[in-house]
C-alpha cells in the first residue's frame, strides 16, 4: 500500500529525478541548504564571484576525489593520498630546477611519481593480496620518508613552474578558472570510463564480487592495479595543481585532503564496500565538503569548532542516507 | 593432534611477534652505548607502553572485523583532558583519572553505537568521530600546556624496586584487568565470532551487537589509558594532529606485526603488545646505529612495508586460486 503511494508520487516527478539516486539528491539538497544558510549569514554568498571561487577551490579536491572514487568503487581504499599529493607537488617543483627540459617535464614527472606510488599500492593489493588499508598506509609512510630525506625536513625551496601556475590559477576561457575546466575534463573522462567502457563495468563488477568477476574471465588483478595507478596519478596531479595555486610545495600539504576526499566520495552515495555509486554523487560530495569548509571559515570558526562540526555533519549525513540494510 | 599443537597453531602470530621483539631488542640493547641497564629498559618501556596501549585498543576493534581510525584522536583528547584534571590532592587526582577513563569509554561507546546501531561503516565513522575528538582536544588545549600530579606520574613512569619499569607493570595490570576477562567472557567470544563470520554468529544466537559494542567501548578505554600515560610522561597536554595520526597508523602496524588478522576473528592483544614493542624498538634502532634522524621516517616506512608484505607468503599455501578473493 505505502509502496504504491510512493510510486504514485514518484510517477508524477520528472523522469530525471525518478531515475536519480536518492543519496545524490540528498547531497544536492544539502548543498542548496548550505547555500541558503550561508546567504542568511552574508549576502555575498550567492554572488557569482564567490561561487566561482568555491568551485575553483573544490576542483583540487575534485581531482583527488576522482581517483579515490575509482578505488572505493573496487571496495578498496587509498590512504596514501596525503604523500602522493605532496610527492607530486614536490617532485614537479624539483624537476623545474633542472633547466628548460626540467620545466617542460615538471608536470608529467610529478604525475609519474604519483603513478609509481599507485603501482606499488596496486601490486600489493592485487598480486600480494595485502589489505588495501595497510599497504597504502605503508606506501604513504615510505613516500613521506623519501620526501623527508629529499627535502631535509623543510619545505622545498624550488617553486612551481609557470605552466603549473597557469593550470591552477589562469583563465583559458574568460571567466572560468582553468582548475575548474581541468576538473570538468577529468570528470567527463571518468564518467565516460565508468559508464561507457569495459574497464568501468569491470570496476563495478569487482566491487560487487571480485570472485564472480574473476570467474567471468576478467583479469581482475590487472584492473585493480590500473585503478590504483590512476588514483595515485590523480592525487599527484592534484598536488601539482595545488603547488601551482600556492606557487610552491609544502611538507604536509596533502594531509588536509585524505579525509575530505573519502568523505566527499562517501557523502556522494558511493558505497564504501564498493560496486555502487555514480560520479555525479562525488561531484555533489566535493562541492558539499568545500562549501561546508568555506562557510565555517567565513564564520571565523576556530579550527577546533570546524573539526567538530565537520565530523558531526559527516556522521549526521551518513545516518540520513548512508546506512547499511538492517536485514541479513 | 595433541593439545599443545592446537595451542601453538592458535598462538603462532603472537609467538612470532614475541620472537621479532626479542631479536630486535637484543640488537638494540647490545648496540646501545649504555648496554642492557635498568635505565635503558625503563626508557624503552616508557616509549613502547604508549603504543602498546593504543595497539591493544586497535586490536579489540580489529578482532570484530572493524577498524578504529579514531584511537589516536581519543589518545590525544584524553591526554589534553588529563592535563587539566589529573592534578591536586589525592582525591582530586583520583577523580580526574576516573573522569579521563570515563571519557575514553564514552568516546569508544559513541563509535560503537554509530557503527552498530547506526549501521555505518567503521572506516568512515571513525574518521568522522576522530575529527570530532580532535576538535574537542583542540578546544581543551589550543596551545600545549597544563600539568599533572607529578608524584603519581613519577611513580608510574619510574622503576619498582629499582629494576622493573613501573609502566610495564601497569601494562601487565591492564592486560589482566581488561583483556583477559574480556577475551574469556561471552562478550569477548561474541566479538571474535562476529569478526570471524557475522552471519554464522548471528544464526547461532551469539550476542554479536553487545559483543561488538563492548569491543568498541573498551577500545576507547584502552586508548584513554594510553592518553593518561602520555600525560604522565610529558607532564603536559598537547593536541598535535600529526601525533594523533601517527599513533593511529602505528597502532595498525603494531596490530599487523602482532599477528592480528585485519579480516577479523583472529589474534590477541598480547600479540599486538609485542607488535607495538617490536615496532618501537625497530624505530629506535636507527639511533643506536648513529644514523641521521632524517632517515627515520623512511626507515620506519620500509620496515612497515616489509612487515605487511610478509603476509603475502600465505599465498603460496593457496591451492585454489579463488581463495585469493575473500
Amino acid at each position: 500500500m505505502s509502496e504504491a503511494t510512493i510510486g504514485g508520487i514518484a510517477g508524477r516527478m520528472p523522469k530525471f529525478i525518478r531515475r536519480a539516486d536518492p543519496a545524490v539528491l540528498t547531497a544536492f539538497a544539502c548543498i542548496v541548504l548550505l547555500l541558503f544558510v550561508g546567504s542568511l549569514y552574508s549576502r555575498s554568498f550567492l554572488s557569482p564571484e564567490y561561487l566561482l571561487q568555491q568551485l575553483k577551490v573544490a576542483s583540487f579536491l575534485g581531482v583527488i576525489a576522482t581517483g579515490m572514487m575509482l578505488v572505493i568503487l573496487l571496495g578498496q581504499i587509498d590512504l596514501s593520498v596525503p604523500w602522493s599529493v605532496a610527492a607530486g607537488a614536490m617532485m614537479a617543483c624539483a624537476a623545474a630546477a633542472y633547466g628548460p627540459v626540467g620545466v617542460a617535464l615538471a608536470i608529467p614527472f610529478g604525475i609519474c611519481c604519483g603513478v609509481a606510488i599507485g603501482v606499488v599500492n596496486g601490486i600489493g593489493v592485487a598480486y600480494l593480496r595485502i589489505p588495501s588499508m595497510i599497504i597504502t598506509l605503508a606506501t604513504n609512510a615510505v613516500a613521506q620518508g623519501l620526501m623527508v630525506v629529499y627535502t631535509g625536513g623543510f619545505s622545498p625551496q624550488d617553486s612551481a613552474t609557470r605552466a603549473m601556475r597557469y593550470l591552477a590559477t589562469g583563465f583559458a576561457i574568460p571567466g572560468v578558472p582553468n582548475a575548474v575546466v581541468i576538473w570538468a575534463l577529468i570528470g567527463a573522462a571518468m564518467i565516460f570510463v565508468l559508464t561507457r567502457t569495459g574497464f568501468g563495468r569491470t570496476v563495478y563488477g569487482i566491487g560487487n564480487r571480485e570472485r564472480a568477476a574473476y570467474l567471468s574471465g576478467i583479469d581482475t588483478r590487472r584492473v585493480v592495479l590500473m585503478a590504483f595507478a590512476v588514483s595515485g596519478g590523480l592525487s599527484a596531479f592534484g598536488g601539482v595543481l595545488l603547488a601551482g595555486y600556492a606557487s610552491k610545495a609544502a611538507q604536509s600539504m596533502g594531509d588536509a585532503y585524505l579525509l575530505p576526499s573519502i568523505a566527499a566520495v562517501v557523502l556522494g552515495g558511493t558505497s564504501i564496500l564498493g560496486g555502487r555509486g555514480s560520479y555525479l554523487g562525488t561531484v555533489a560530495g566535493v562541492i558539499l565538503i568545500t562549501l561546508l569548509q568555506s562557510i565555517l571559515s567565513v564564520m571565523q570558526m576556530p579550527e577546533a569548532g570546524r573539526q567538530i562540526i565537520y565530523g558531526v555533519v559527516i556522521v549526521a549525513m551518513l545516518l540520513l542516507y548512508g546506512r547499511a540494510p538492517a536485514s541479513r | 593432534m595433541k593439545d599443545w599443537r592446537y595451542w601453538l597453531a592458535e598462538q603462532r602470530g603472537t609467538l612470532l611477534a614475541f620472537g621479532i621483539f626479542i631479536v630486535m631488542f637484543t640488537i638494540y640493547t647490545s648496540n646501545h652505548p649504555a648496554g642492557f641497564t635498568a635505565n635503558v629498559v625503563q626508557t624503552a618501556s616508557n616509549k613502547g607502553v604508549l603504543l602498546a596501549f593504543v595497539a591493544m585498543a586497535q586490536t579489540l576493534v580489529v578482532i570484530t572485523a572493524g577498524i578504529d581510525l579514531s584511537v589516536g584522536m581519543i589518545f590525544l583528547l584524553t591526554n589534553c583532558l588529563a592535563s587539566w584534571l589529573v592534578i591536586g590532592t589525592g582525591i582530586e587526582t583520583a577523580f580526574g583519572v576516573v573522569a579521563v577513563l570515563g571519557t575514553g569509554l564514552l568516546c569508544g561507546a559513541i563509535n560503537g553505537a554509530i557503527v552498530i546501531y547506526g549501521r555505518l561503516q567503521p572506516i568512515v565513522t571513525t574518521i568522522a568521530t576522530g575529527a570530532v575528538y580532535f576538535g574537542i582536544a583542540l578546544l581543551l588545549r589550543p596551545f600545549p600546556g597544563g600539568s599533572v600530579n607529578e608524584d603519581l606520574a613519577d611513580a608510574l613512569t619510574g622503576r619498582l624496586f629499582g629494576v622493573v619499569p613501573a609502566s610495564l607493570v601497569a601494562l601487565l595490570a591492564v592486560l589482566l584487568v581488561v583483556w583477559v576477562p574480556f577475551s574469556r567472557s561471552v562478550l569477548g567470544r561474541a566479538a571474535y565470532a562476529a569478526g570471524s563470520s557475522e552471519t554464522a554468529a548471528y544464526m547461532s544466537g551469539v550476542p554479536i551487537r553487545r559483543g561488538k559494542f563492548a569491543a568498541y567501548a573498551l577500545a576507547g578505554l584502552l586508548a584513554a589509558i594510553g592518553g593518561l600515560f602520555l600525560t604522565f610522561f610529558t607532564y603536559t597536554g598537547e593536541a598535535a594532529y600529526a601525533s594523533g595520526n601517527a599513533y593511529t597508523l602505528f597502532s595498525i602496524a603494531a596490530v599487523v606485526l602482532g599477528g592480528v588478522s585485519l579480516f577479523g576473528g583472529k589474534g590477541s592483544a598480547i600479540g599486538a603488545i609485542f607488535g607495538a614493542l617490536a615496532f618501537r624498538t625497530i624505530g629506535d634502532l636507527l639511533f643506536v646505529f648513529d644514523f641521521d634522524p632524517l632517515w627515520q621516517p623512511l626507515f620506519q616506512g620500509v620496515i612497515l612495508l616489509i612487515a605487511v608484505s610478509l603476509g603475502a607468503f600465505a599465498l603460496f599455501r593457496v591451492r585454489n586460486r579463488l581463495e585469493w578473493f575473500l
